[in-house]
Formats: structure tokens, sequence, C-alpha cells
């Protein structure tokens, strides 16, 4: 049997194409910029996969909110799915992170109101992840995640709150745009629209992943209503 | 239009655990004041259904109205009358009898009252334990106790789960008494249990659950003759 | 019945459980005080860096007692399915959160007051701050704890892996509600040069606002089946 093409291979193989011309701009095309030197360029992955994370996050935000009330197996897929690409790109952040400031700053690790934020938003989504795990039933698993969901989202903006606000921070206040050249906005930009579209791609494909083990595992439709011998719906009880 | 409304009503009524559907199809309409005797081998759904009835179970499919009201709804409205006994007696084991009555009367909206809750105790065969912590019971006893937190809540559809399990002879007694006195005060009953010709007399009507599909509907008296027919063909 | 009483009724219900479990509430009692004589054992001997930490010890104390007192809150609703007794009772789920929550707090109001002299002692701080705002932040501080403690508590308490869960997902949450209530606290034991006190105690109120009532909203979808 020929399988059938999914219609989401189309943004991904777009969002390849765009992360290729975005990269090959932002490590041959743009010069290297004066104070950070070569690893600078690490800005052109970091700074779209932390827009991306926390947009990717958001909307797991709002299908965590629509799935508690529609309770419909292919919301809580594309939550579960939206959750794991936030995660995925969560820990690419901190990676990222610790990569450029081992040689910027000499060190790897400090408090910081982004990096903590970061780790945070990681570790909490990771134990929303794991929690679905240990859920009972499909009903329980889709609640739990989307409980667990929103709590832990509206956890972020107090976390960096607070970490920012106790001083102490090394990280870059906002350092664009204006200033550099065109060349730099594309490679950001195209980067930044590559890295979406990669994650709507990688959501889709696990939410797709999500409802067929669904499927192999669960129900099949349930059976209709018992009829009698004459094939009229059998109804219990007594009306009068 | 409440006076037409059938006490319960389920229309193709499905819940599943994991990978199986524990009841599905359920078609069941009772009105006010009438009873249904629900009978199965053990594992065919039982107390499933009866915790969908009593809305503490979700379905996955179908629809239930209580009293014409749906629980999706307005669960706190479609609740309020109904009252379901399970074997597991849902009792706090470190408070005394008469403070686990006293913790659903105050959630109830009832005024505590310990002359109306050791009168209820006295009527569950349980006098002279009101101080006395819930560990301490034995399942039988814990069973009376749950029947008077029913008798409390004092609801017009009651929910019975296996009503004479655990209990010793006069409380089988106690049951039927119990149940002919709800009868007469025009509630609602639902009653699950295996002992057939204690309970298929007084009762009206009768479903036998198999493998959580319906097998079998029509009058309680005819149940027990059925369900030896539905069971060993 | 409104909100309100049937909150207090769950509450006054948990305090009788509460004063009931003696054996248990001793037991947590006695955890807490190990864990700061351990947190003690494990760092140097120090007299002037063990006064510089004896809050983020307090408080570490009070995070690991919680998993425990959370725990124990709710093993007497699921141990004979009183919680879903409570369920078929006309009681809005979020009376039951509201009654939980209050009693934890309580409960980790009431350890912390008896964990603090001993931190002091320990330790060797004092507070040279006014005893109401320490105790604010020991309240706003449990509170915080409470509030998606409980959520979280009830939501896995008939999981597997319960133990393992409700660490899980509850200290990720927790982490400003640790770093308010160590700084506030920390700032109580010494002097307040920068006047930070008053701000922390407004993110605490922040945070709690947020979390008392938004796990309130969600708590009948954990405990739902």
């Amino acid at each position: 049997m020929k399988r059938a093409f999914d219609k989401e291979h189309i943004i991904g193989v777009i969002g390849l194409l765009m992360l290729a011309y975005g990269c090959w701009k932002a490590l041959f095309v743009v010069p290297a910029m004066n104070h950070f030197g070569e690893v600078g360029r690490i800005f052109f992955m970091h700074v779209p996969t932390a827009w991306n994370a926390l947009l990717i996050l958001t909307g797991s935000f709002i299908l965590a909110i629509g799935a508690l009330f529609n309770r419909k197996p292919s919301w809580d897929a594309a939550l579960t799915g939206s959750v794991e690409v936030g995660v995925l790109y969560t820990a690419l952040l901190v990676v990222q992170g610790s990569i450029w400031a081992r040689p910027t700053f000499g060190i790897w690790w400090t408090w910081d109101p982004r990096l903590i934020t970061a780790a945070i938003l990681l570790i909490a989504f990771a134990g929303v992840l794991s929690a679905r795990s240990f859920a009972n039933n499909q009903g329980q698993r889709l609640r739990w995640t989307a409980v667990a969901t929103i709590v832990a989202y509206i956890d972020v903006p107090i976390v960096y709150f607070i970490v920012k606000w106790l001083p102490r921070g090394i990280h870059q206040p906002h350092s664009f745009p204006s200033t550099v050249s065109t060349d730099y906005h594309l490679a950001l930009r195209f980067n930044a629209i590559a890295m979406l579209l990669l994650g709507i791609w990688m959501t889709f494909r696990r939410a797709r992943w999500i409802l067929q083990q669904n499927a192999a595992t669960a129900m099949s439709a349930a059976p209709g209503a018992a009829l009698d011998a004459e094939g009229r719906t059998m109804v219990a009880g007594v009306e009068e | 239009m409440a006076a037409t409304c059938p006490a319960l009503e389920a229309t193709n009524l499905a819940r599943g655990y994991g990978d199986r559907w524990a009841v599905s199809g359920i078609n069941l309409r009772l009105a006010t004041g009438r009873s249904l005797l629900l009978a199965g081998p053990n594992g065919s759904g039982k107390t499933t259904l009866l915790r969908l009835l009593a809305t503490t179970l979700q379905p996955n499919e179908g629809r239930l109205q209580v009293l014409g009201k749906n629980p999706t709804d307005d669960a706190m409205a479609a609740r309020r009358p109904i009252a379901l006994l399970t074997h597991r007696t849902q009792l706090y084991n470190e408070l005394t009898a008469l403070e686990n009555l006293e913790v659903s009367a105050r959630l109830l909206g009832l005024k505590p009252d310990k002359q109306r809750s050791t009168a209820l105790l006295e009527r569950v065969g349980l006098s002279g334990r009101g101080q006395h912590r819930a560990r301490t019971f034995s399942a039988g006893m814990r069973k009376r106790l749950a029947f008077a937190r029913i008798l409390l809540q004092d609801p017009q559809i009651v929910l019975l789960d296996e009503p004479y399990g655990q209990l010793d002879p006069s409380g089988f007694g106690f049951v039927d008494k119990l149940v002919e006195e709800l009868r007469r005060q025009g509630k609602t009953l639902v009653l699950s249990t295996h002992l057939l010709d204690r309970a298929a007399p007084t009762l009206d009507s009768g479903l036998i659950l198999k493998g959580g599909r319906m097998a079998w509907v029509g009058p309680a008296r005819d149940l027990p003759a059925a369900y030896a027919h539905e069971t060993h063909p | 019945m409104s909100l309100l009483a049937q909150s207090r009724a769950v509450f006054l219900k948990d305090l009788l459980l509460a004063a009931r479990g003696g054996s248990r509430l001793s037991g947590v009692l006695f955890f807490a005080t190990m864990t700061l004589l351990l947190f003690s054992f494990a760092t140097e001997p120090d007299p002037e860096s063990m006064r510089r930490h004896a809050a983020g010890y307090l408080w570490l104390a009070l995070l690991l007692s919680s998993l425990l007192s959370l725990g124990e809150s709710f093993r007497a609703e699921v141990e004979d399915e009183a919680l879903e007794g409570l369920r078929l009772l006309p009681v809005d789920p979020r009376a039951l959160f509201y009654g939980k929550a209050l009693s934890n707090t309580l409960f980790l109001v009431g350890l912390s007051l008896v964990l603090l002299p001993l931190s002091l002692g320990l330790f060797g701080a004092e507070v040279k701050s006014s005893p109401g705002l320490l105790l604010a932040f020991l309240l706003l501080g449990t509170a915080g704890l409470a509030a998606p403690g409980s959520l979280y508590a009830a939501m896995t308490s008939r999981a597997r892996g319960q133990d393992l869960l409700l660490p899980l997902l509850l200290f990720p949450l927790v982490v400003p509600v640790l770093i308010a209530s160590v700084k506030g606290t920390g700032l109580c034991f010494s002097a307040d040069p920068m006047d930070q006190r008053g701000a922390l105690l407004q993110v605490l109120t922040v945070f709690d606002l947020i979390y008392w009532s938004v796990c309130g909203l969600l708590f009948g979808k954990v405990i739902e089946e």
C-alpha cells in the first residue's frame, strides 16, 4: 500500500531550506561582530531559538486551555507535541547559552534572569511530559497534561521577574537591530521563521504519532446500543 | 416539565478504561419513584454504570440526564439529588462514626445535629458506636455507617452497589427493610446485587449486563430466570 | 451553600483529621528537624556562612517537609475513597481546594514556627526585623507552597509513582516562592540596606494571588474521573 503524503512535510522542507539559507548568511556573509568575534555568530541560532521556544510554549498554553474544555484527543496530541518541541528548543537554548558564555565570560553558568528562567522552563515542562506518562487513562492523561502546562506556563514570567529583579546579571541587553546590516537582519529573520516552521512541522509529526499510538492501544469506536431479538434498541427501566 | 422528566435518562452511555469499554451502548429511562435491579457477572460493568449514573464518572460517549438536568451543564445541581453506596465506603478512618456523619452534614449545608446523627446510627444498627473511630469498624459496620450517611442526605435517587455485600444475616433484613422504606417514600432506586431472588420481588424492572453490554431488559420478577438463561445458555 | 461556607466545612474537616493523625504530625516535625540538622552537618562549620545561609536551610527544610505533609493530607482522602464521597456531594470543587490549601498552609506555618527558633539556634542567626514582617514572609511563602502543592498532591494522590511525581511537578514551580522567601527571610535575619523586603513581599503576594485563583479553577479538572 502506498503511504499517503502528509502535508506538513512541505512546511518542514521549507523550514530546512530557510534554515540553510539563514545559516549560510550568518556564517559566511555577515561580518564577525567586533566585540564577540566568531563565537558571536551563535546568536543567529540562539536568538531565534529563544523566540521560538517561548512562542511554541505559548501555543502549548493556548492548546492546553482548549483541550481542557473540548477534551478532544487531537488537541491532546497537538498539545503534547508542542510541549515536546518546546522542551527541545529550551534545551537547545540552554546548551547554546552555555557554549556562548564559556569563551565569552569564562563561565558555563551564572545567576542571570534569562538563564535561570530557561532552566526552570526546561525542568518544569519536562516534568509535564513525565507526569503524562504516569496517567492511568486517556482522559486523565489529557487533563493532567493540560493542567500542568497551564500551571507551568504562568510560572515563567514570575521566575523571570524575580530573578531579574535580584541584581547581578551578565546577559546582553536586547542587542538589535537598527545599527546592524541588512544581511544581519536577513540571517536572523530567516532563521527565526525557519525554526518556527520546523517547530510546527515537528509538532505535527509528534501529534500524528501520538494519535497513531492512541489508536493502536486505545479503544475502537464504542459499540452502539444493544438491540433485542426484533432489532429494536433495548431500553432499561420503567417510563411511567 | 420537570414532572414528566425521568429521574434518570441515559442515552447511548459509554465509558472506557485504557483500551477497553467498561460499559457501552447503555439506554435507560427510569421514571421518578421507580426502581431498577441491575444484575450481571463480576466485571460486567455494574459498578461503572452506577458511578456513571451518580455522575462521579464522566462518560466518554452518550448523554445522561438527572431529573431533566445535564450534569455537564451544572454538575452540582445534577448531583444534589443522588446518593451512591459502593463497596468502598468513603469514610475517614481516623474520624469517629458521628464525626463522619457531621462532615457530610456540614457539606450538605445541614446544621450539625448530634441527636439526629445518633438516631441515624441507631437506625442502621450502630447504637453505642458513635464515638468509635471508623478504623475500628468491621466491613459490615462500615457499610451500615455508609447507609446512615445516605439516610442523612435523604436523596431522591438512591444508587446501591451490592448493598448486601459484607453484611451479616441481620444486615440482610436491614437492607430489605430499608429498600422497602425507600420505595414507600417514592425514591428512585437502582440496586445491583447477586442475590437476585432476594431483590427481584420488591423492584420494578430489571437489567442484565454482560461484558459491559445490555444483555436483557424486562420486569424485575422475570430477571432471575432470565439471568440463569443468559449466563448458562 | 456558599463557596465560603463549603470551604470552611472542608477546612474544619481537615483540621480535625490533622489533629487525629498525631503520630503523623510528629513524624513530619521530626523529619523537618532532622533535615535542618543535616544541613548543619553537610556544610562547613563556619559560623559566619552558617548564619548567612540560615534562611535558605529553613526554607529547604520546609519545602522538603511540605512534600510529606501534602502527601499525608491526601492519603486520608484516597484510603477509603473519601474524596469520591466528597465528589458525590453537591460540593464545589473549588471549596475542596480552598479548604485543603488553607489547612495545608496552616500546617506549614505551624511547622515553620517550630523550625524558626531551631534554625536560629543551630545557625546562630537572630531576628533583626519586626516579628510581624518575618511572620508575613513565613505566611506568604508557605501559602505559595501550599496552593500548587495541594493541586498536584490531589492530582498524584491516586497515581502510580506519586512520590516521584509530586516533587517533579512542584519543585520547578515554586522556585520564585523559594527565592523570594529565602531572600526575604534572610533580610529579616540581617540588615536590609537596599530596602528590598517590601518588594519581595509584593512578589510573594502576586504569586499567591495568581496560584490561589488558578489552582482553585483547575482543581475540579484534576480530581475528575
